[in-house]
C-alpha cells in the first residue's frame, strides 16, 4: 500500500514510541501525587512541556496540553470568548477546519456575535474583509496557518500584524495543525497570541497535542475538574503523550530543511506525471505559498467517491478533505470557498506527502492513478 | 465473481454479506448515507452522523471487506423525500421505500456496480431470483411473513439480471441463527419499522417541517356533498384514516377522498372505502406482460392478493378492495412468483 494520505495523519517517527514505552509502563504515576512514581512523572512531563516550549519559542508556562486539534481550537475560541473580558465576537475564514467553523457556529447558535469571511481563488484570505469584520466586541480572530486540503499557506505574520495595527487588543488564534512539519513555527516572530498544533501530523502520538497561550491572555477554561495546566485544561495528564509530541517535535524541527525540499520535490515530481498523463489535470492547490506535502487535484468526469475506492483497491490511499467519521466522501467545504462548484469539489482528491515519501512510490502511485483515470473515463 | 453489497446495518444484509463471502465472492461493502441524522433531524455538526453505518462497519471489518459510506443525500432527497412530501400534499399514499428502490438502490447505485468493478449488487431483502430459460423471475421470500417481493416490484430484467438477494432463501430464524454462528454482532439488533427520514416521529410532524406552506385549511365534507367540520391541511390525512379525524358523527367516520385543489377531505361510511377498480401509470412487468388479463394484485407490503381483470391501464377487481388509495404501489402475483408492478393512479367507487 503507497500511502498519500500524511494531511489525515503520519506514522510515528523513529523513535518516539520508545521515548513515550516507559511512562506507560514502569513510570505510570499520576503526576499530580505525592510520591516517588508520581514525581517521576511529573518530572517527565515539565521536562517535556520545556522542550515542547522551546520548539515553537514559547515560555513552558504558556503551553497548555490537549488532546490534540479539535480541543486546542475549541479552547482557544471558546476560552478567548467565555474570558472576563467583555468581548464576545469570533471572526474567522471560510476554509478553516471544522474544528473552528462548528465551534464558531456552536458560539453564534448561543448567541455570541461571528463573522466567517471568505477567501481568493488561490486559498489566500481577504484580508480587508477580515480587518472590516474585527470591530470593538470582537474577541478573537481565527485564521489557519497551512490549510489541510490544499495546502495554502497563508502569510500569517502579515496577516496578525495588519489585525493587530487595526486592534491591538483582539486575540489572534492560528491553526497551525498542519505547518509543523515545514514551516517554522515561531510565536513570537509570528505574533499570534494563541496557536493549535497537534502531535499525529508531524510524527508524534494521536491523542497528544497542545495549545500555545500567550503569557497574559485571558482563558475561560471548558474542561473543569483538578485544575491540572494551571486551571486551563484539567484532567490528568498524557505523560507519554507528552514526551511523544516533544520528541517528534524535536525530530522533525531537525528534519524540517529535507522535508521541505525532498517532499516538496516527491510532489512536484508526482504533479508532473499526472499533468503529462491525463487531459485537463486541475490543480487545486495554489502554485505558489503551499505547503511541500499537499497536492489537491480535480479529475473533470470523474467521480472522487469512485477513484478513491478504486485507489483503495489499487494499493494507494487517498482522500477527498477532512476524514470524518461517516468516512462519506462530502462536497468540500474549502474548494467550494475557493469558488469551485460542488460538482467540481466532487471531482476533486488530495494526495498528501509525508517524513517517509519516497521517489519510487510516488512514481508508483501516479502510475497508478493515471490507469485508473484512463479507466474511468 | 466481484460483488458490492449493499449493507444497512442489519442483519439481514449482514448475512448477505457473510453468505457471499463464504461463497468465495471477492465481496465490497457498501453504506448509503442517504439523510442527515438517524432520526431524521439535521444533525448539529456538517457530517458524520450515520449510526446505523457503524454497525455495516463494525461487520464489514469482520469479515474482513472493504467497506465504503456512499453519500447519495442528494439522490434520495431529489427521488424520495422532495416525492414523498409532493405526494401527501396531492392527497395521495406514498411509499418512499419502493421510491428509494426504485430511484436510488435499484437506479443509481446498481448502475455505479462499473464503478466498483463488481458485477452484481447484492441485497439482504427477502426474495429469490431465479434465472430459467434465459430470464430472471423473482419469487417471494421462503419466509412468507418476511416477504419483500413488493418493494421490488419495480423490478425487470436489466435490474434482475445484475442483483442476487441471498438471504431469500432462508428463514429469518435462520438469518438469525447463522448471524449468531457467524458471531456477527448485529445477530439479534431489531427490525427498523421507521421510514428512515422520519424516524419515531410521526410522519406528519415532519411534513409540518419539511412543507409548512402545504398546510392549507379546508373543509371536510360528507360524501353528500355536506360540510361537517375542517382541518388545518390535507397533508395530515391518508385515505382510509379513521383514528384523528377531529370530528364526532356517531358512527365511525373514515377518509374516502382527499381533494387537493380545494383542500377538501371527503369523510364517509366504511362501506364508502369501497373500490371497484383502479387506474395505473408506470406499469413495469419482471419479464414481459402476462398472457392472460386475469392477474392476482397486491396493495401493501403483506397484504391479501386479490384477484382482478387487466384492462390496459385499468385493474377492475372482482370483488370491491377497502382502503385502496391513490400512490400506493400495486404487484401482480401468480402464486410465488412476481410478475410486475404499478402506481395507483386514480381510485374508481
Amino acid at each position: 500500500m503507497i500511502y498519500l494520505d500524511h494531511a489525515a495523519t503520519t506514522p510515528m517517527r523513529p523513535g518516539v514510541w520508545d521515548a513515550m514505552q516507559p511512562y506507560s509502563n514502569a513510570v505510570f504515576g499520576n503526576s499530580s501525587g505525592v510520591h516517588e512514581v508520581s514525581r517521576r512523572a511529573k518530572n517527565a512531563l515539565e521536562e517535556a512541556r520545556e522542550r515542547i516550549a522551546l520548539a515553537i519559542g514559547a515560555q513552558p508556562r504558556e503551553i497548555v496540553l490537549t488532546s490534540g486539534g479539535t480541543e486546542s481550537d475549541n479552547l482557544a475560541l471558546k476560552g478567548a470568548s467565555l474570558n472576563s473580558v467583555p468581548r464576545r465576537g469570533v471572526v474567522t475564514v471560510a476554509t478553516e477546519h471544522e474544528a473552528v467553523l462548528e465551534t464558531t457556529e456552536f458560539l453564534r447558535r448561543v448567541g455570541f456575535p461571528t463573522t466567517v469571511v471568505g477567501v481568493g481563488g488561490d486559498g489566500a484570505v481577504d484580508l480587508d474583509a477580515l480587518v472590516d469584520a474585527v470591530d470593538a466586541n470582537t474577541s478573537v480572530v481565527s485564521v489557519m496557518f497551512v490549510n489541510n486540503e490544499t495546502g495554502a499557506v497563508q502569510d500569517l505574520t502579515r496577516i496578525v500584524e495588519t489585525v493587530k495595527r487595526h486592534d491591538p487588543y483582539v486575540l489572534f488564534h492560528s491553526d497551525a495543525v498542519q505547518a509543523f512539519s515545514s514551516e517554522i513555527v515561531d510565536v513570537e516572530a509570528l505574533g499570534v497570541d494563541l496557536l493549535t498544533i497537534t502531535g499525529h501530523k508531524f510524527g508524534g502520538p494521536k491523542g497528544a497535542g497542545l495549545l500555545y497561550v500567550r503569557e497574559g491572555t485571558q482563558l475561560e477554561p471548558i474542561i473543569h475538574g483538578g485544575g491540572q495546566e494551571l486551571g486551563r485544561r484539567s484532567g490528568t495528564h498524557d505523560v507519554a503523550g507528552a514526551v511523544g509530541l516533544a520528541t517528534a517535535m524535536e525530530a522533525a524541527i531537525r528534519d524540517r530543511g529535507r522535508f521541505r525540499s525532498q517532499v516538496a520535490q516527491i510532489r512536484d515530481d508526482f504533479q508532473k506525471r499526472l499533468s503529462a498523463a491525463i487531459d485537463n489535470l486541475i490543480v487545486n492547490s495554489p502554485e505558489t505559498s503551499r505547503s511541500p506535502q499537499h497536492l489537491n487535484v480535480r479529475f473533470p468526469g470523474v467521480r472522487n467517491e469512485t477513484l478513491l475506492l478504486r485507489l483503495d483497491r489499487g494499493g494507494v490511499a487517498a482522500s477527498a478533505g477532512s476524514a470524518c467519521q461517516s468516512g462519506a466522501s462530502e462536497v468540500s467545504h474549502v474548494l467550494e470557498g475557493m469558488g469551485l462548484s460542488a460538482t467540481e469539489a466532487r471531482e476533486s482528491v488530495r494526495f498528501s506527502f509525508g517524513w517517509d515519501s519516497t521517489t519510487d512510490e510516488a512514481i508508483e502511485a501516479s502510475e497508478i492513478v493515471v490507469r485508473l483515470i484512463e479507466e474511468l473515463r | 465473481m466481484r460483488v458490492m453489497v449493499a449493507m444497512s446495518g442489519g442483519v439481514d444484509s449482514s448475512v448477505a454479506a457473510s453468505l457471499m463471502v463464504d461463497a468465495g465472492h471477492d465481496v465490497v461493502g457498501v453504506t448509503l448515507k442517504l439523510w442527515s441524522g438517524p432520526d431524521g433531524e439535521a444533525p448539529t455538526a456538517g457530517c458524520c452522523t450515520v449510526s446505523d453505518a457503524e454497525d455495516a462497519r463494525r461487520v464489514a471489518a469482520q469479515l474482513d471487506i472493504p467497506y465504503y459510506v456512499l453519500d447519495y443525500t442528494e439522490e434520495f432527497r431529489d427521488g424520495v423525500v422532495d416525492g414523498f412530501v409532493d405526494d401527501y400534499v396531492s392527497g395521495r399514499t406514498p411509499n418512499p421505500c419502493i421510491e428509494c428502490n426504485r430511484t436510488v438502490k435499484f437506479d443509481r447505485l446498481l448502475n455505479s456496480l462499473d464503478d466498483f468493478d463488481s458485477e452484481v449488487l447484492v441485497t439482504g431483502h427477502h426474495a429469490r431470483s431465479r434465472l430459467e430459460g434465459g430470464l430472471w423471475h423473482l419469487l417471494r421470500g421462503t419466509d412468507l411473513a418476511k416477504d419483500q417481493s413488493y418493494v421490488l416490484s419495480m423490478l425487470t430484467q436489466s435490474e434482475l439480471s445484475r442483483t442476487r438477494f441471498p438471504v431469500g432463501e432462508l428463514t429469518k430464524t435462520q438469518v438469525r441463527a447463522r448471524a449468531t454462528e457467524v458471531g456477527l454482532r448485529n445477530a439479534h439488533k431489531p427490525e427498523s419499522m421507521d421510514i428512515c427520514f422520519v424516524g419515531q416521529r410521526d410522519y406528519r410532524t415532519f411534513l409540518r417541517d419539511t412543507a409548512p406552506t402545504a398546510f392549507q385549511p379546508g373543509p371536510m365534507v360528507s360524501t353528500d356533498g355536506s360540510t361537517i367540520g375542517s382541518h388545518e391541511g390535507v397533508v395530515g390525512f391518508t385515505v382510509g384514516q379513521r383514528r384523528g379525524l377531529g370530528v364526532a358523527v356517531g358512527e365511525p367516520r373514515f377518509v374516502i377522498r382527499i381533494e387537493p385543489e380545494t383542500a377538501t377531505v371527503v369523510l364517509g361510511e366504511r362501506k364508502d372505502l369501497a373500490v371497484t377498480g383502479v387506474s395505473l401509470r408506470g406499469v413495469t412487468w419482471t419479464s414481459g406482460p402476462p398472457d392472460t388479463a386475469r392477474v392476482v394484485a397486491q396493495f401493501r407490503s403483506h397484504g391479501e392478493p386479490v384477484p382482478a381483470t387487466l384492462n390496459e391501464d385499468r385493474l377492475i377487481f372482482t370483488h370491491p378492495q377497502e382502503a385502496v388509495a391513490p400512490g400506493q404501489t400495486v404487484a401482480f402475483y401468480d402464486g410465488d412468483r412476481l410478475l410486475g408492478g404499478a402506481l395507483i393512479e386514480r381510485t374508481f367507487p
